[in-house]
């Protein structure tokens, strides 16, 4: 435990090195339109290297693995810091948030010194080989299959709806490798080069255009056996455990603190307008946006408790079903909102009659769909939910 | 600080469920409510509560009370909202109690505190006159006399207001009804001449009185607080108020919930448990995860009052908003699923609903907390 006073010592670190280090050009201007995509990237690529080299990226993890080796306190100040700022979060990407935490506890000594250094500096790319065509929801009738041949693994199989597979340099995977086990026991969990012979992927287009998504093809793909975490048969175990990371981590983008844009509120002032009182000018629409707003509110102090809860050795690790299902139905709501906030300007898809933000709004509403399917589809976590905190019987 | 309680919280806690299990069965509500006495609630279950101190659990020691915050009182109000125990804690303590302690002259505090926090005296708050929650819209008026003021007016939903000793009268000394200047607050004894009080019966079976104000007239010493300068004391007796009865209401939507999924768990058709039917299934998980943000709210909201934190009001009445919303989803939702024996006055889950619906319009419903906490982010 830290005391206060350094506590509040780091906080201050915290808040001068930000207000140092953070690209001006990155903060929204209300009003402006004409932002360019490409700068901002680089900028934002920018602010990305510097939490990198501060060990932000993954705060907690130890620094010998490119963490910043915070106590849960200090992760808790930093991430207030940067809402605080109104800054850009570290990115929510399947090495950092999902195959980090896992391979932390669970990887051997030689598997956490090659990946999470790389990963903790943004070095390398992941992607999760979880979801195939005939496996989503119901994930454990997986059917890749992984047969043990002298020193390698040669995997065979599908994999589908494979976010960055085509841009990434690793996959972590699930495969069977025991095909008489019963369901659950016989599957393995696997980290896959990318780079290996035998690996193909076609990108799949979305309703919100092109996409990161993919579909990847593996044909007697030679993986050394060294690459397994866990025991053979054990990957179902280290798969849940991962989902939670997966659900906590979709849960908080419903808490809106990303600064990409305009605030809810400030979008609203700008589309809407304000009355004489300073208020949103149309009553519905304000008290939707108050609702958005203080529901965001409601998601950030769940996700402090659910922590300090997790501390204290109290909840369930299961709470991270409910951070899911409430953060992404918000990320829906909001997107649903902001989209009927643009008016006509919300149904542009392209041409020099909409601003950018406009159009990102529309691709980020469709998107935003994705987020109460995909980590397992909300019905799943409801599922969950009833069986693993309610008790409710099957 | 954490959002979790504290050890000496959760010693608390157990005291008081113990105390409410053996003292407040939810059946009282209904021999408090077809019995004839229109206090409607135990005196002697709250002079009992005094002598462990909770009925001062927030005032300072000088005064008689325990010292300790709102999270400590929280505790207290979420155990006895459980229970649907009817008590004076929100009038008294919260309404009137605080008036007196942030308003009051050092001579109004000493006799008054003492006696609320040994449960010797109960007093009330009249303030409200419309059917909304609409603080400043006080229409009552003080004149002013030769030595001191003369009121005349109406005063509804007076919180425990029959049985009081004292009343806490909001009126107007200046300006008209909506401005939030020119309130003053006055304190007279309930036989003060021209004053009427009426019990009433509302949907929870609480007690709430109509008041009457008949040429009333009251001494200038009675005054309370700076003459039109009551909002300044109200705002945050409202807020802390309006906190307390959230952790009331959460004790009261939790005790709900679970109830309903213990239904749940037993009743039996179609050869199954009825919770193993999907469709009841998710239904609970969504009041879970809504209950789950309503506590995060309701305790963040407390502990910024503690804290005298800037955000403390935009707290309350985002706790206010949600925990009243999810309030009234799982009083809904569990009368459907206890199915028709949810419609019987034997069945206890109505009570559920109704005391929820009551504590959600009391203070300022959802849509009043909603547009506060809007004007509050200044949007
Ligand atoms: C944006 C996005 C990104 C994704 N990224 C990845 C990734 O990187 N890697 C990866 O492996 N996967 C990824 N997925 C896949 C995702 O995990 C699956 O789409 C998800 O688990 C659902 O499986 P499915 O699509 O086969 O739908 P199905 O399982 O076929 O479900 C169809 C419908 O039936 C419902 N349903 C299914 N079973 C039940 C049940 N028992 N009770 C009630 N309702 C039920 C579902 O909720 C859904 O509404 C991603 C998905 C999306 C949308």
């Amino acid at each position: 435990m830290n005391k206060p006073d350094t506590l509040e010592q780091f906080r201050q670190q915290t808040t001068d090195w930000i207000a140092q280090h953070y690209p001006p050009q990155l903060r929204p201007t209300p009003g402006a339109s004409g932002e360019d995509p490409r700068q901002l990237k680089i900028h934002e690529a920018d602010w990305l290297a510097l939490l990198a080299k501060q060990g932000y990226l993954a705060p907690s993890w130890p620094r010998e693995y490119g963490g910043a080796g915070l106590s849960d306190e200090q992760v808790r100040v930093l991430n207030q810091a940067l809402r605080k700022a109104q800054v850009r979060s570290p990115p929510i990407s399947a090495g950092l948030s999902l195959l980090g935490p896992v391979l932390l506890e669970h990887g051997t000594p030689a598997q956490k010194a090659q990946h999470l250094p790389k990963i903790a500096r943004n070095e390398s790319f992941w992607c999760q080989g979880y979801s195939e065509p005939g496996a989503g929801s119901d994930l454990a009738s997986l059917s890749t299959r992984a047969e043990l041949e002298g020193d390698e693994f040669v995997v065979n199989g599908q994999k589908i709806w494979t976010s960055h597979a085509d841009a990434a340099d690793w996959m972590f995977c699930l495969v069977r490798t025991d095909r008489e086990a019963p369901q659950h026991e016989g599957i393995s969990f696997l980290l896959i080069d990318m780079s290996t012979p035998g690996i193909s992927v076609a990108p799949i287009r979305l309703i919100s255009g092109p996409s990161a998504f993919c579909q990847t093809f593996f044909d007697d793909v030679r993986v050394p056996k060294d690459n397994i975490m866990g025991q053979l048969g054990q990957g179902w175990t280290l798969a849940k455990q991962l989902l939670q990371h997966e659900r906590q981590a979709l849960g908080s983008i419903g808490r809106g603190d990303a600064r990409r844009a305009l605030t809810l509120p400030e979008l609203a002032a700008q589309e809407i307008g304000i009355n004489a009182a300073g208020q949103i000018a149309d009553p519905v629409l304000r008290d939707q946006v108050a609702q958005c707003e203080l529901d965001s509110l409601a998601l950030r102090l769940t996700m402090s408790r659910s922590a300090d809860e997790a501390r204290a050795g109290q909840g369930s690790a299961h709470i991270a079903s409910t951070l899911k299902l409430y953060g992404s139905e918000l990320t829906n709501r909001r997107h649903e909102l902001m989209i009927s906030l643009r008016g006509a300007d919300g149904i542009g898809w392209e041409g020099p009659g909409f601003t950018p933000a406009a159009l990102r709004t529309t691709r980020q509403w469709l998107r935003a769909k994705g987020n109460s399917i995909e980590g397992g589809s909300n019905e799943i976590q409801r599922n969950v939910i009833a069986k693993r905190l309610l008790e409710l019987p099957e | 600080m954490a959002l979790i309680l504290s050890e000496e919280q959760q010693l608390l806690k157990n005291s008081v469920r113990n105390f409410v299990n053996s003292n407040f069965p939810v059946d009282q509500v209904r021999q408090l409510r077809d019995g004839d006495d229109a206090l409607r609630y135990s005196r002697q279950l709250w002079q009992q509560m005094a002598e462990l101190g909770w009925a001062g659990i927030i005032f300072p020691e000088e005064y008689g009370g325990l010292g300790l915050g709102y999270a400590e009182l929280g505790v207290v109000l979420e155990e006895l909202g459980r229970s649907l125990a009817a008590q004076p804690f929100l009038s008294t303590v919260l309404l009137a109690g605080n008036v007196l302690l942030l308003g009051g002259s050092e001579e109004q505090k000493q006799q008054w505190l003492p006696q609320i926090c040994s449960g010797e005296a109960t007093l009330a708050l009249a303030f409200q006159e419309t059917g909304r929650f609409s603080p400043w819209q006080v229409e009552t008026r003080a004149e002013t006399t030769k030595d001191g003021f003369c009121l005349n007016g109406e005063k509804r939903f007076v919180l425990d207001g029959y049985g009081a000793e004292q009343l806490l009268v909001l009126a107007r000394t200046s300006g008209s009804a909506g401005d939030k200047e020119g309130l003053s607050l006055f304190l007279l004894a309930a036989d003060t001449p021209g004053l009427s009080i009426t019990p009433l019966s509302l949907l929870d079976s609480r007690n709430a009185a109509l008041t009457t104000f008949d040429n009333v007239e009251v001494q200038t010493k009675h005054l309370v607080g700076e003459l039109d300068q009551a909002a300044i004391i109200l705002e945050p007796v409202f807020d802390g108020a309006s906190a307390g009865l959230n952790a009331e209401l959460l004790g009261t939507l939790s005790e709900a919930f679970e109830r309903t999924l213990t239904y749940l768990k037993t009743r039996q058709q179609f050869g199954a448990l009825i919770g193993s039917f999907q469709a009841l299934k998710h239904r609970a998980a969504d009041m879970f995860c809504e209950r789950e943000h309503a506590i995060s709210l309701t305790r963040e909201a407390l502990r910024a009052i503690d804290e005298q934190r800037d955000d403390a009001a935009l707290l309350v009445s985002a706790a206010k908003a949600r925990t009243a919303d999810v309030a009234n989803l799982i009083g809904r939702e569990s009368v459907q699923m206890f199915g028709g024996i949810g419609m019987t006055d034997e069945e206890d889950i109505g009570l559920f609903m109704k005391r929820a619906r009551v504590a959600e319009i009391t203070l300022g419903d959802a849509r009043y907390h909603r547009q506060r906490f809007a004007s509050l982010s200044a949007f």
